[in-house]
């Protein structure tokens, strides 16, 4: 039998102050990691659930993205005609062409940002089912009315229902508010396209979105729009295109976790020095177990568990840290840059049970680094040496 | 006469300090008889403690046996050796070497970790124990909540817990008062007559050596007497126990 925990947890106690400085100090680290990967959660969220699996961007051949991409009036009905596409129940494709800019707006609380406003057709709010009107009407085509997201009108001047919106030399009117359940429409502004191509003198089109009826026909669709020589586009999976834009996210958390591995060898050797302190003022106590027939493992995983224990202390107020820091610093929608479309994206910071669990792990490992040595030592305690020991 | 229980044949004990080469022990041969309670007296530096601790499978000799009972301690592994201990010896230290941060209860308790017995079984013992020392009124008491004496008592309830075939003691009266030693004393009396526990004791104090049933002196790493007390009226022992004393360094 092992020795009892209890042994390790009030020994844990007995040391207040270094206890507390070290539990402190790996809570931070846990803390900093879970916030930036929160962050980074966040981002990939909001394009991990943007976009259908039976929905087909058709993009210009090589464009990394809408804004780059661009289809003329007459490629259009050539599309329509390609197999795959779901019909409407008037027997109408479904189908929307769209329309790309960025505008540059001010954001309230100081500052600009690149907004994606989207020109769309009637058909474009059946191709997103997540899209709904939560106040106010839907614009009227040819108007210069648009509706807006609710993250954009929170966070944007002149942005919410009522108010106009000033680009340049154009103006919108907005009529609506809209919310697209955390897809990437919650950082757009919509109007109509026919409108926006003749405002901004545009004769092309961004892209096409097709809905297809299932996987076999949707992959048909994109093989034809392939082998299509005339059109010299491509399709790409709806659902495909905004994974793809995530790459926005990966650099967050590469940093995020390179700075968690940092901070955590540092925690790490913190955690070490006090366990070579415990190992040391406790040479007597290990000898003694040791002479009562404790051996060398029970003694090695007596002090690896205390490590362990002290870890966990430092990760479970890590992980309340981070919540706190999240839910009352980081609290609401918050933007950066989508560096693929340098478009503002809208986001929330997202703690979910999966990486309070990595925090907790990334503590627990802090643990075993800086309790491993320590408990070795004290597993090779000299008893005779030991036991002569002045206290 | 009773069995023997401990057969030290040639025991051969060397220390190194530096590139210096100590010879401790030099072929010492010793047997210690079932029931026997031993005072190991000599100066500092003549060997009773290495003495002890290879009697208690903590220390390995050079060269030579060590018997307990039928086991031969000094041909025991390491890890061997720790399950030997834990099931033969019962050790008490001169400075209790009691965990702080556990109670007498669950000081006592330890040793008993080591052995299949379950909870309530446990329990049974460790209060057997803790009310044979007498302190079964302070068995939740934490070892700043004790004084001296208190503690090593419970130290020697923990070092009996598990009836071993030996107890062994290194100077358990050195740190303690007069009238703690001396209850300490009457305690390890008890229990060689009482439960018939052999005992071996290391020991500077004559009042402890009185206590015991042989007398046996080492000097610089050789037996140099071996007296049975009975054998002494209480004018030899006097006698025979202030050269030990004398031998103590001031």
């Amino acid at each position: 039998m092992a020795i009892p925990l209890k042994y390790n947890v009030r020994n844990l106690f007995v040391r207040k102050i270094t206890t507390g400085l070290t539990v402190l100090g790996i809570g931070l680290v846990v803390a900093v990691f879970l916030s930036v990967m929160s962050l980074s959660e966040g981002l990939a969220r909001v394009f991990k659930a943007s976009g259908s699996t039976r929905n087909v961007l058709v993009l210009r051949q090589n464009s990394q993205s809408e804004v780059q991409s661009g289809i003329s009036r007459n490629q259009v009905p050539l599309i329509l005609t390609l197999p795959g596409i779901e019909k409407n129940i008037d027997g109408n494709p479904l189908a929307s062409s769209e329309l790309v800019v960025m505008l540059n707006l001010k954001k309230i609380d100081g500052g600009a940002s690149n907004v994606t406003l989207r020109g769309i057709s009637e058909k474009s709010p059946l191709l997103r089912p997540q899209f709904k009107l939560i106040e106010g009407r839907m614009f009227s085509p040819g108007l210069s009315e648009v509706i807006v997201s609710r993250s954009i009108s929170e966070r944007f001047k002149n942005c919410r229902l009522g108010d106009t919106i000033h680009f340049g030399v154009y103006k919108w009117k907005v009529v609506g508010i809209f919310d697209a359940g955390g897809t990437a429409p919650d950082s757009e502004i919509w109007t109509d396209v026919e409108g926006a191509m003749n405002s901004f003198k545009r004769p092309s089109y961004s892209s096409v979105l097709v809905r297809t009826t299932d996987k076999a026909s949707r992959d048909q669709f994109i093989a034809a729009l392939a082998g299509d020589p005339r059109l010299a586009l491509e399709g790409k999976v709806e659902r495909v295109y905004y994974d793809e834009q995530t790459s926005t996210a990966a650099p967050i958390k590469f940093f995020g976790i390179f700075i968690g591995v940092i901070m955590a060898i540092g925690a790490g050797f913190g955690a070490m020095n006090t366990m070579y302190a415990a190992v040391s003022t406790r040479t007597k106590e290990i000898a003694m177990l040791r002479v009562l027939g404790f051996s060398r493992l029970a003694i090695l995983t007596s002090f690896i568990v205390e490590a362990l224990c002290l870890a966990l202390l430092g990760g479970l107020l890590g992980c309340l840290l981070g919540i706190l820091t999240v839910e009352l610093a980081l609290s609401g929608v918050t933007g950066t840059t989508n560096f693929t479309t340098f478009s503002e994206v809208v986001f929330a910071f997202r703690l979910t049970p999966k990486i309070l669990l990595t925090g907790i792990i990334l503590s627990l490992f802090i643990g075993l680094f800086g309790g491993i040595l320590p408990a070795t030592q004290a597993a090779f305690t000299k008893i005779i040496l030991a036991l002569r020991q002045i206290e | 006469m009773t069995n023997p229980l401990i057969i030290v044949e040639n025991i051969v004990k060397k220390y190194h300090r530096g590139a210096e080469e100590l010879t401790v022990l030099n072929s010492l041969n010793f047997t210690v008889y079932e029931g026997e309670f031993v005072a190991l007296m000599g100066p500092s530096g003549s060997g009773k403690t290495t003495l002890l601790n290879l009697i208690a499978g903590i220390d390995r000799p050079n060269s030579g046996y060590i018997f307990v009972g039928k086991d031969e301690i000094s041909a025991l592994s390491e890890d061997k050796l720790a399950e030997w201990r834990s099931r033969h010896i019962g050790f008490i230290f001169q400075t209790y070497n009691l965990i702080p941060v556990l109670t007498a209860f669950e000081n006592v308790e330890l040793p008993l970790l080591l052995t299949p017995l379950g909870k309530s079984e446990r329990r049974k013992h460790v209060e057997i124990a803790l009310s044979i020392v007498g302190l079964a009124d302070r068995m939740s008491h934490y070892p700043r909540q004790l004084s001296g004496g208190q503690e090593q008592r419970v130290a020697i309830a923990r070092a009996i817990v598990t009836d071993p075939t030996l107890l062994m003691a290194d100077e358990p009266t050195g740190d303690l008062d007069a009238k703690s030693a001396e209850e300490v004393l009457i305690l390890l009396e008890r229990l060689n007559s009482e439960f018939k526990k052999t005992i071996i004791i290391v020991t500077h104090d004559p009042k402890a050596a009185a206590r015991a049933s042989r007398l046996v002196r080492l000097e610089k790493g050789i037996l140099k007497e071996d007296i049975p007390t009975e054998s002494l009226d209480s004018a030899r022992f006097a006698e025979a126990a202030s050269v030990f004393v004398e031998a103590r360094p001031k």
